[in-house]
């Protein structure tokens, strides 16, 4: 049920985005991050913002969804435009005391912000339209020829799927024992540093007692219906690839494709 | 009245597509020395129920009162009414939370410490009594659960999974609780392991006066111990009565999924079939009661004859 997908922020809804392969979206937002530090000029970023408003709108997902994101890196967004203003060199337009804001800065800044803040819109339209499992399959997948160089491809995929599965589960245990311990009179939440640490440590010590349990418990129940590693393994749902992938394949090489020339003709 | 709900309503999850609501407009007045049993399908509300009566949830709508007091309102009566409560006014959650004690579903995975006694003193110790007397706490509440004095000294994670329960119900007893709610204190344990933590229950009730609640999924438990029950489906107080009251309209609770106990059954189909029972017996012993005197008014059995 839900708890399976409070990881991530998956926003169930029926959209071609969701339906897509997320092999699809993986590659998708890589491009689309490259092509955001790839334009520089403001009829490169139109055409960038103009296929973010058609992704957003396709998605079906309520834009503050995506801004979510956005107020996590609110701190290092400020900073960084902060920075690029006052400390590029160029065209002093504004001067006190030591502090000078050049009009190359207020430029480098504007872009700066726009960079980060399409980067993190661009990756939330995947992490919102992609289950967590889906995505760990198209990693899989997509990183599958690193098999041939010995890379444990397969048991990185699936040690993320279990580590993303546990995640909601250890969260609901943390906050069980959280519960259960303000009950006996528990405070986790006055007390300096030493303290507060100290504090912890009837939540801790059940908490890894409990996950250790469950390792035990999962690691036994693998290995009791033969798990056996990557080896002749085949999906349940195998990832393939319809129709309307190839139009979306199509479409990223084309919006890459466009995104370049604008770099080059410096538009 | 010890504990009273008002309005109360509970959302999971609030302002996203998984929002849940748990609770539904419950109004309940809990009275001191009661002895209730809250029974109800899974999911229909009743972990979400109990962690309302000390404080560990706040209710979205509504009000939570101890002994009179609103629980999430301010303690200086010029304040009242306000939605903001200043620090310095709010009501002592910590200090609420060792009179309403709660024991989990699943208390044992709370024990944390290096050996028993020190686990079940946790409690005191947080409500900064002194050394002597937490020792004493800890020790009847040990006695009071029947945990034997040789496991005293041995860790927790080495006992077995009843006497673990056992620790754990002690833990929260030795901040001496007016009211102790357990979430099914039974779950997972042998019959025998569930009729001695029942009985132990029991007698607290009974000795030291506490006030009860016993989340439950077994109608007999609560049918045997409790003197009250409390119905709850989808979120509302469906049923509230005594044991007779309740599991006399057993068709209403069938169905919300749930049953009346087995004796509840055999009683009312006896009736059925011309037999002058009392349709209400609940308990295993009255309805033995009941079927014997039926007998023995028809006649087909002698005075002083039984079949036990
Ligand atoms: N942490 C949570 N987040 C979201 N929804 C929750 C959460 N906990 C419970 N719920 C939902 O609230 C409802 C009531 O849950 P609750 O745990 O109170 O049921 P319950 O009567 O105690 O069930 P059980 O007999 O299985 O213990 C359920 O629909 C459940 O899915
Ligand atoms: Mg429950």
């Amino acid at each position: 049920m839900f708890k399976d997908v409070t990881i991530g922020q998956y926003y169930p809804a029926d959209s071609i985005l969701h339906k897509l392969d997320p092999r699809v979206k993986f590659l998708g937002t890589v491009i689309f991050i490259v092509s955001v530090f790839l334009v520089r000029g403001f009829a490169g970023y139109a055409f960038v913002t103009a296929v973010l408003v058609t992704l957003i709108a396709l998605s079906k997902v309520p834009f503050r969804f995506m801004l979510k994101g956005l107020r996590a890196i609110l701190i290092i967004l400020c900073i960084t435009m902060i920075f690029n203003m006052f400390l590029t060199p160029g065209e002093v337009i504004f001067q006190k005391w030591i502090f000078k804001i050049t009009r190359e800065g207020v430029i480098q800044a504007v872009r700066m912000g726009v960079r980060l803040a399409y980067l993190v819109i661009g990756s939330s339209i995947m992490t919102l339209t992609t289950t967590p499992n889906q995505l760990t399959d198209a990693m899989e997948s997509l990183f599958s020829p690193l098999k041939v160089v010995h890379a444990p491809v397969h048991e990185i995929a699936m040690m993320m799927s279990i580590a993303l599965r546990f995640i909601p589960i250890l969260m609901e245990e943390t906050d069980k024992i959280m519960k259960a311990q303000i009950a006996r009179g528990a405070d986790f939440e006055s007390g300096g540093i030493v303290k507060r640490i100290m504090n912890m440590i009837p939540l801790l010590v059940p908490l890894f007692v409990s996950a250790f349990r469950r390792a035990n418990d999962l690691a036994m129940a693998m290995e009791a219906r033969c798990y056996h590693g990557g080896e002749g393994r085949t999906q349940m749902k195998p990832l393939k690839y319809s129709g309307r992938d190839i139009v979306a394949y199509i479409l990223i090489i084309g919006f890459l494709a466009g995104c370049i020339f604008f770099r080059i003709t410096r538009l | 009245m010890i504990l009273e709900l008002k309005n109360v309503s509970f959302t999971y999850s609030r302002g996203t597509t998984y929002s849940v609501k748990a609770l539904d407009n419950i109004n309940l007045s809990i009275d001191e020395g009661q002895f209730i049993g809250v029974i109800g399908h899974t999911g229909s509300g009743k972990s979400t129920l109990i962690q309302h009566l000390n404080g560990l949830m706040q209710p979205t709508e509504g009000q939570v009162f101890y002994e009179g007091q609103d629980i999430w309102g301010s303690t200086d009566p010029a304040e009242q009414g306000k939605k903001k409560v200043s620090k310095k006014n709010r009501y002592d959650l910590r200090s609420l939370r060792t009179h309403v004690g709660l024991v989990f579903q699943y208390p044992e995975n709370q024990l944390f410490e290096t050996d028993v006694i020190s686990d079940v003193s946790f409690g005191p110790k947080n409500q900064g009594l002194d050394e002597t007397e937490i020792r004493r706490r800890a020790e009847e509440a040990l006695r009071q659960t029947g945990v034997a004095e040789k496991f005293w000294k041995v860790s927790p994670f080495e006992l077995s999974g009843g006497q673990k329960r056992r620790v754990a119900i002690a833990g929260v007893l030795a901040m001496n609780p007016k009211v102790l709610i357990l979430d099914e204190p039974t779950a997972g344990l042998d019959p025998q392991g569930r009729d001695d933590i029942l009985d132990q229950i029991k007698k607290l009730h009974d000795e030291r006066g506490i006030t009860i609640l016993l989340v439950s999924h077994s109608m007999e438990d609560v049918a045997n111990y409790a003197d009250r029950i409390i119905v709850v489906n989808d979120g509302k107080i469906a049923d509230d009565g005594t044991p007779k009251e309740v599991f006399s309209h057993y068709r209403e609770l069938e169905k919300m999924g749930l049953a009346a106990p087995q004796t509840t059954y055999i009683v009312n189909e006896l009736a059925e079939r011309g037999m002058d029972v009392d349709t209400t017996a609940t308990t295993i012993t009255e309805a033995k009661e009941s079927i014997l005197k039926a007998l023995l008014e028809k006649g087909q059995l002698r005075k002083g004859e039984t079949f036990v």
